[in-house]
């Protein structure tokens, strides 16, 4: 405990947190992204596009071992979890480089530093209040874009993202997500220590490389509806979904 | 050459401080950037004017005195320049040039461009040196390490610790200085039984000094006069995050079976 208090209390620890949390995260997104994929794999024999089986799977994941929805919670507990200490020392590391350099240069000049990591506060309150209201559009359904049912995902993308106002929506937050990301993923392995000039190339190419793959996986679902290339409204019994 | 300069000036600590303007006929290219400041100040203290306080002291690139960031970088336009190696002909004819001290919080104005940086010392003094034994000096060489690591300590020991990496840095944290000094000696041998303990106690005085934390910019290499490398911020957060997570607190405790 003594050793995790003075972790904190140290920027470099405070990076460390930032960093694991990224990573718990990243590993989050590129779940997601496969699972969305799903919605163009189509449907099972008995009608039920797959994304909504896959849904449904999560709900009772591990069953009977684990009741129904226990594995999903644990899921978002972790990752809610992740997410508040990632914005929290985020923000206190930002606090103290703020008060660090109270004032700046009349004229200021950047040698190295790329926009998207002198904007990771701005990509990064963006991203967390594109998540609160994704969590309220798509899984609460509070926020209604269009008609919203429970459980059946294919048809409620259909309805929002048959908006394009949604569908750009979606996108330019990804893009936003994807800018966050490229020079997040590479910061983790430099404040973890293990980037050094014989993977430092590596490293960046791997952290571009599979940002560019999450968010090209992300953005194609809504612009595939949007676009009016996907089969239309799926119409199916609850039980087929549920088997009960 | 005719060159306009703003430049800041500050009389005290307490001043607030403000930017003014100065124009200088006659600066002669192969002027260095020090001398075209000596010539600034002789004019302003014929015209009865006080001159522009500013550090300097080796004029040939290794004391690390010379602190001014020029036109929005520290150490000026050059790479891997210090200020007194930049001369003249590196600016045009007519060129506006803004000259302001290190900005840091942990770096206080004291004068105009002077700034106190004695925050760096308390660094070196927290962990900035190896245990050595003081009988006579052993045999040349009779330490084997590899070639390749003494250069790479070395690179870090190039570090001249006159804070263009604060300066340089949107967060004003003080890393790279932190990491080369903390990693010239913790990659050599001598540097051994100091090296995690090290790591601690120079971020935790670099933290205590108030400067800012790393975002991974790297525009303090960039900045850096001596081009000291990132892979060495990379290098304390291993020793540091190593010490804090890993390295044995209780090392003489006791164990039980079961």
């Amino acid at each position: 405990m003594n050793r995790i208090q003075s972790l904190y209390a140290s920027t470099i620890g405070k990076k460390f947190i930032a960093s694991i949390t990224g990573l718990i995260l990243f590993g989050f997104l590129l779940g997601h992204v496969a699972g969305n994929l799903k919605v163009f794999t189509g449907t099972t024999a008995d009608g039920v596009p797959h994304i909504d089986e896959y849904g449904q799977f999560l709900k009772v994941a591990g069953e009977p071992m684990i009741p129904e929805m226990f594995a999903l919670w644990s899921a978002r507990v972790v990752l809610l979890v992740a997410l508040i200490l990632h914005v929290l020392v985020v923000v206190q590391l930002a606090l103290l480089s703020a008060e660090a350099r109270p004032i700046n240069y009349v004229k200021s000049r950047k040698k190295a530093a790329t926009l998207p990591a002198l904007w990771m506060m701005f990509s990064g309150l963006l991203i967390l209040c594109f998540i609160i209201f994704h969590i309220l559009h798509f899984t609460t359904g509070t926020i209604r874009l269009g008609k919203f049912e429970h459980g059946y995902i294919y048809n409620n993308l259909t309805h929002s993202f048959s908006n394009p106002v949604v569908a750009v929506g979606y996108v330019f937050v990804m893009i936003v997500l994807g800018l966050h990301l490229n020079h997040g993923v590479w910061s983790m392995f430099q404040t973890l220590g293990l980037d050094n000039p014989d993977r430092n190339k590596s490293l960046r190419v791997f952290a571009t490389g599979l940002t560019i793959v999450i968010i090209l996986g992300f953005i194609v679902v809504p612009i595939s509806f949007m676009s009016g290339m996907m089969p239309g409204v799926v119409t199916y019994s609850h039980e087929l979904l549920t088997g009960h | 050459m005719k060159i306009k300069l703003h430049v800041w000036r500050q009389s005290t600590r307490t001043d607030k401080g403000r930017m003014e303007s100065y124009e200088l006929d006659n600066v002669v290219p192969d002027m260095s950037f020090l001398e075209m400041m000596d010539t600034l100040n002789e004019k302003l203290t014929i015209e009865g004017h006080d001159p522009v306080a500013f550090d300097h002291d080796c004029r040939e690139g290794v004391c690390g005195m010379c602190s001014m960031v020029i036109n929005g970088e520290a150490h000026g336009p050059k790479s891997e320049t210090t200020t007194c190696q930049l001369y003249m002909r590196h600016f045009k004819d007519g060129a506006e040039i803004y000259i302001e001290p290190w900005r840091a919080s942990a770096f206080p104005v004291v004068k105009d461009l002077v700034v106190d940086r004695s925050a760096f010392d308390r660094i070196i003094q927290a962990g900035g040196f190896i245990s050595n034994h003081s009988g006579p000096k052993p045999d040349p060489n009779s330490i084997p390490i590899e070639p390749e690591v003494a250069e790479t300590s070395l690179d870090a020991a190039t570090c001249i610790g006159c804070g263009a990496c604060v300066a340089a840095c949107p967060n004003g944290s003080a890393m790279l200085f932190t990491a080369a000094k903390a990693s010239h000696l913790g990659m050599l041998p001598q540097g051994q039984p100091e090296r995690f303990d090290r790591a601690q106690s120079m971020v935790k005085q670099m933290e205590s000094e108030g400067f800012g934390s790393c975002r991974n910019y790297a525009e303090c290499e960039a900045q850096c006069p001596k081009g000291i490398s990132i892979a060495f911020i990379g290098r304390l957060n291993s020793d540091f995050l190593r010490a804090s997570l890993l390295e044995p607190v209780d090392r003489r405790g006791e164990m039980k079976s079961q």
